[in-house]
C-alpha cells in the first residue's frame, strides 16, 4: 500500500488535524489520488448510485421512525398519519418506499456489470464476496422493512417467507416460531423486525459497504476490458490508464446522479405505486390474520427466488418438496458467492471471452428476468414448467462455467484500455 | 443449439405479457378520475357523509384537511359535512361498535379511507352501479361485481329499485366497440337478459344523474385515498424541471473536466 504520490505537509487547521488524524491521507487514498481506469462506461454508474440510494434510505428512514408506531395496533394508522398529517410526510415515505425498489434495481445492474466484465476475478474475490454479503443483508433489510406498514401483503408475505423455515426437517417448526416470537406473525414479530430493520441490519450494511470499498481501493477498480491498469505505470508510479477518481469520476457521477434522480423522482412524485409493483394494492388494507389474500406475491425484487422455490414440486428422500424448494432458493444465492472460483477463463471481460460465455450470460440474464415475471404471477401447470426450465438454466450458467470458460477460445486482450 | 434454447426462453417469456393483464373476470366500467374537479369532489363528500359515513369510517382522514383541500369554508363544513358530535379537527370515525357491525352485516363494514387505492376507482364505480333486487338476500339486494355482498344498497333511494330484466342493449364487438348499422348509422340492438333496469318512479335521480352521483362519490374516494396527490404532481413537476436544468450544468462540468483525458 502507501500512495507514492501522497502530499507531504499540510499547514493551518488541516495541518493540525493531519498531525492527529489521517484526513488528507484518506481523502487522497480514496478520492483525489485513487486512480481509476479511464474507460468506465455506462455500467459503472451503479456503484455510486447504490451509495446514493443507501444514504436516501437512511435519511428518510430516520425521519419515518420519528412518526412511525411499531405496534400491531398502531403501525398501519401511523403510516397513514405520516401520509396525511406529517408535513411533507408523504414525500419522505414515497422516497423510502421507492428507494427500496431503486436499491434493488441499481444493485442488480451493479452485479450484472461485475459478471459481464469479470470484476469478481482475482484479485477482487473479496470485493465480490463483500458485495454479495451486502446483497444478502439488503434482502433481509427489505424483507423486514416490508412488514412494518402492517398491510395485508406485509403480513401474509412475512407469513409465507417465515413459514419456509418450517420446512426444514426436525427443527423447522421451532425455528420458525423462534423467528416470529409467536405462533403466527404478530405484534411481537413486528417489534423485532422493526428493531432489526432500523438498527441491526443498517449497521451491518454500513460496515459491509465500508469493507466493500476498502477492499476495492486496495486492489483497484476493474474496467470493461478486464485488464489491470496497475501493470503499466509512469515514472511517478501512476497507472498510465488511470485517472484520479476525484475530480474525474465525481463530476461524471454527478451527471449519472442527476439522470437517476430524474427517473427516481418521476416515480416518487407521479407513480409511487408503480402499477402495484412498488406498493402492492392489498397493502392498502390493514393486516388481518383471519383473511388470506387471494394471491400472495412477494415484492418484485424477490420474485426470481420465489419462482425457484415454487418450481420445486418433487419430494425427495421422504422430505417435503417445500424443503427442497428452500434448498434450491438458498443455493441460488449461495452459488453467487463462489462465482470467482467457477470462472476459469484466461480473460476477465466478456469482450474477450468466447461465444459460449456470451450466450451463457444472455441466457442467464433472460432466465433470471423470466423467473422474476413468473414469481409475480400465480403458478399454474405451464408456468411451473417454465419456472423449472429457467431454474435449470440459472444453475447451468454457474455449474457449467468451469467447462465452457476453459473450452472456448478467447480473443487477445490489449495491453492498454480501449475506448 | 444455443439459438434453440434462446428461442425456447423467448417463447416462455411471451405468455407473461398476457398474464399481466388478467385479473377480474367481471367487466368494470372506466372511472375517469379528475382530482381537479373540485365541485365533483365536494358533491362526492356530501354523498359520502350522508350515505356512507353512517356505517363506514374514514379513520385516517380529517374533516378539516378535507375542507381545506376541497375548498369548503370551515363554517360551512362544520354545518353540513361534519357529523353531529364531531369536531372539525377530528377524523371521520363511526360510532358503530365492531361487535354490532359483525352481528348486523356479517363482517364489519371496511374503513373507506384507502378503498380507492385498494380496489381501484373503476371497481367502486362499477360496484355501486351493480346492485339488483334479490329477495334471497337479507337486505333484499345482491351485486354482480361482488356476489352475495353483506352490504345493503345504501344509495337505493337515489337510484331506485334496480331489477334484473331483459332489455335491448347495443351490440358490442370483441374489442368493446359498439356495432353500428351502416345503413341507418344507429347502433345494433339486441335483447339481453340479466341486465339491471330501474323500476319506474322508485328513485330520486334519473339513470344519468345517478351515474354522475356515483362518479362524484368515487372522485371523492380517489381524493381521500391519496390527499397529497395533487401536491405531489405540482411539486414533482418543479423537481423534474430543476433536474433537467441541473443536468445541463452537470454535463457541461463533466465535459470541461474530461477534456484533458484520452
Amino acid at each position: 500500500m502507501g500512495n507514492p504520490n501522497r502530499s507531504k505537509a499540510t499547514g493551518g487547521l488541516l495541518g493540525w488535524i493531519d498531525a492527529r488524524f489521517p484526513a488528507t491521507q484518506m481523502w487522497e487514498d480514496h478520492l483525489s489520488k485513487y486512480y481509476a481506469p479511464k474507460n468506465f462506461n455506462f455500467w459503472y454508474f451503479f456503484g455510486s448510485l447504490a451509495l446514493l440510494v443507501l444514504v436516501n434510505q437512511i435519511l428518510t428512514g430516520i425521519w419515518l421512525t420519528m412518526s412511525y408506531n411499531p405496534s400491531a395496533e398502531g403501525a398501519f394508522a401511523s403510516v397513514e398519519y405520516i401520509m396525511r398529517d406529517v408535513d411533507m410526510g408523504w414525500i419522505i415515505r414515497y422516497l423510502h418506499s421507492t428507494g427500496a425498489s431503486a436499491f434493488f434495481i441499481v444493485v442488480y445492474l451493479h452485479m450484472f456489470r461485475g459478471m459481464m466484465y469479470g470484476s469478481y476475478r482475482k484479485p477482487r474475490e473479496l470485493v465480490w464476496i463483500f458485495g454479495m454479503a451486502i446483497y444478502l443483508a439488503l434482502m433481509a433489510e427489505a424483507f423486514m422493512g416490508y412488514l412494518l406498514p402492517w398491510g395485508q401483503m406485509s403480513y401474509w408475505g412475512a407469513q409465507v417467507i417465515v413459514s419456509l423455515f418450517g420446512a426444514i426437517p426436525v427443527v423447522g417448526e421451532d425455528l420458525a416460531q423462534w423467528i416470529r416470537g409467536d405462533y403466527l406473525i404478530s405484534g411481537i414479530t413486528l417489534n423485532r423486525f422493526f428493531a432489526l430493520h432500523v438498527i441491526a441490519l443498517p449497521i451491518v450494511l454500513l460496515a459491509l459497504v465500508v469493507l466493500h470499498i476498502l477492499a476495492l481501493h486496495e486492489v483497484g477498480s476493474n474496467n470493461p476490458d478486464g485488464i489491470e491498469i496497475k501493470a503499466l505505470k509512469d515514472e511517478r508510479g501512476i497507472p498510465l490508464d488511470g485517472i484520479p477518481f476525484h475530480p474525474y469520476y465525481t463530476v461524471k457521477d454527478i451527471v449519472g446522479v442527476v439522470v437517476f434522480l430524474f427517473v427516481f423522482c418521476t416515480v416518487v412524485f407521479f407513480f409511487p405505486e408503480m402499477g402495484g409493483y412498488f406498493l402492492e394494492k392489498p397493502n392498502f388494507e390493514p393486516a388481518n390474520g383471519l383473511k388470506t389474500p387471494v394471491h400472495i406475491a412477494p415484492v418484485w425484487y424477490f420474485t426470481p427466488f420465489y419462482a425457484m422455490l415454487r418450481a420445486v414440486t418433487y419430494p425427495l428422500f421422504g422430505v417435503d418438496a417445500k424443503f427442497w424448494g428452500v434448498v434450491v432458493m438458498g443455493a441460488a444465492i449461495a452459488i453467487l458467492f463462489v462465482l470467482p472460483w467457477l470462472d476459469r477463463s484466461p480473460v476477465k471481460s466478456i469482450r474477450y471471452k468466447g461465444w459460449m460465455s456470451k450466450v451463457a450470460l444472455v441466457i442467464f440474464a433472460l432466465s433470471f428476468v423470466l423467473l422474476g415475471c413468473l414469481g409475480a404471477t400465480p403458478s399454474t401447470g405451464p408456468r411451473t414448467v417454465a419456472a423449472q426450465l429457467a431454474t435449470v438454466l440459472y444453475f447451468a450458467y454457474f455449474l457449467l462455467m468451469p467447462f465452457y470458460t476453459r473450452m472456448e477460445s478467447t480473443k487477445p486482450v490489449p495491453e492498454r484500455v480501449t475506448g | 443449439m444455443m439459438n434453440k434454447i434462446l428461442a425456447i426462453v423467448f417463447a416462455a417469456l411471451m405468455p407473461v405479457v398476457g398474464w399481466a393483464a388478467e385479473g377480474h373476470s367481471v367487466h368494470l366500467d372506466k372511472h375517469e378520475t379528475d382530482l381537479h374537479d373540485t365541485a365533483s369532489m365536494q358533491r362526492g363528500w356530501a354523498l359520502f357523509k350522508n350515505y356512507c359515513l353512517g356505517c363506514h369510517s374514514a379513520n385516517y382522514q380529517r374533516y378539516e384537511r378535507t375542507a381545506d383541500d376541497l375548498g369548503v369554508p370551515a363554517e360551512m363544513a362544520e354545518k353540513y359535512l361534519v357529523l353531529p358530535g364531531h369536531k372539525i379537527g377530528e377524523q371521520m370515525t363511526v360510532a358503530m361498535r365492531t361487535v354490532d357491525a359483525k352481528a348486523w352485516f356479517g363482517s364489519p363494514p371496511p374503513d373507506l379511507t384507502l378503498e380507492a387505492r385498494l380496489r381501484g376507482t373503476d371497481w367502486i364505480y362499477t360496484y355501486l352501479r351493480s346492485f339488483y333486487a334479490d329477495s334471497s338476500r337479507p337486505f333484499g339486494v345482491n351485486n354482480t361485481v361482488f356476489p352475495n355482498v353483506g352490504m345493503p344498497h345504501a344509495l337505493i333511494e337515489l337510484q331506485g329499485v334496480p331489477e334484473k330484466t331483459c332489455k335491448p342493449v347495443p351490440v358490442v364487438d370483441e374489442d368493446g366497440r359498439t356495432k353500428v348499422d351502416p345503413l341507418t348509422g344507429k347502433a345494433f340492438l339486441e335483447t339481453q337478459c340479466d341486465v339491471i333496469g330501474i323500476k319506474q318512479g322508485t328513485g330520486k335521480l334519473t339513470e344519468k344523474e345517478y351515474d354522475q352521483a356515483v362518479y362524484d362519490l368515487v372522485n371523492f374516494l380517489a381524493y381521500m385515498g391519496e390527499p397529497s396527490k395533487l401536491d405531489s404532481m405540482r411539486i414533482g413537476t418543479y423537481v423534474l424541471i430543476f433536474l433537467a436544468i441541473l443536468f445541463v450544468f452537470a454535463y457541461a462540468l463533466k465535459r470541461e473536466y474530461w477534456r484533458d483525458v484520452h
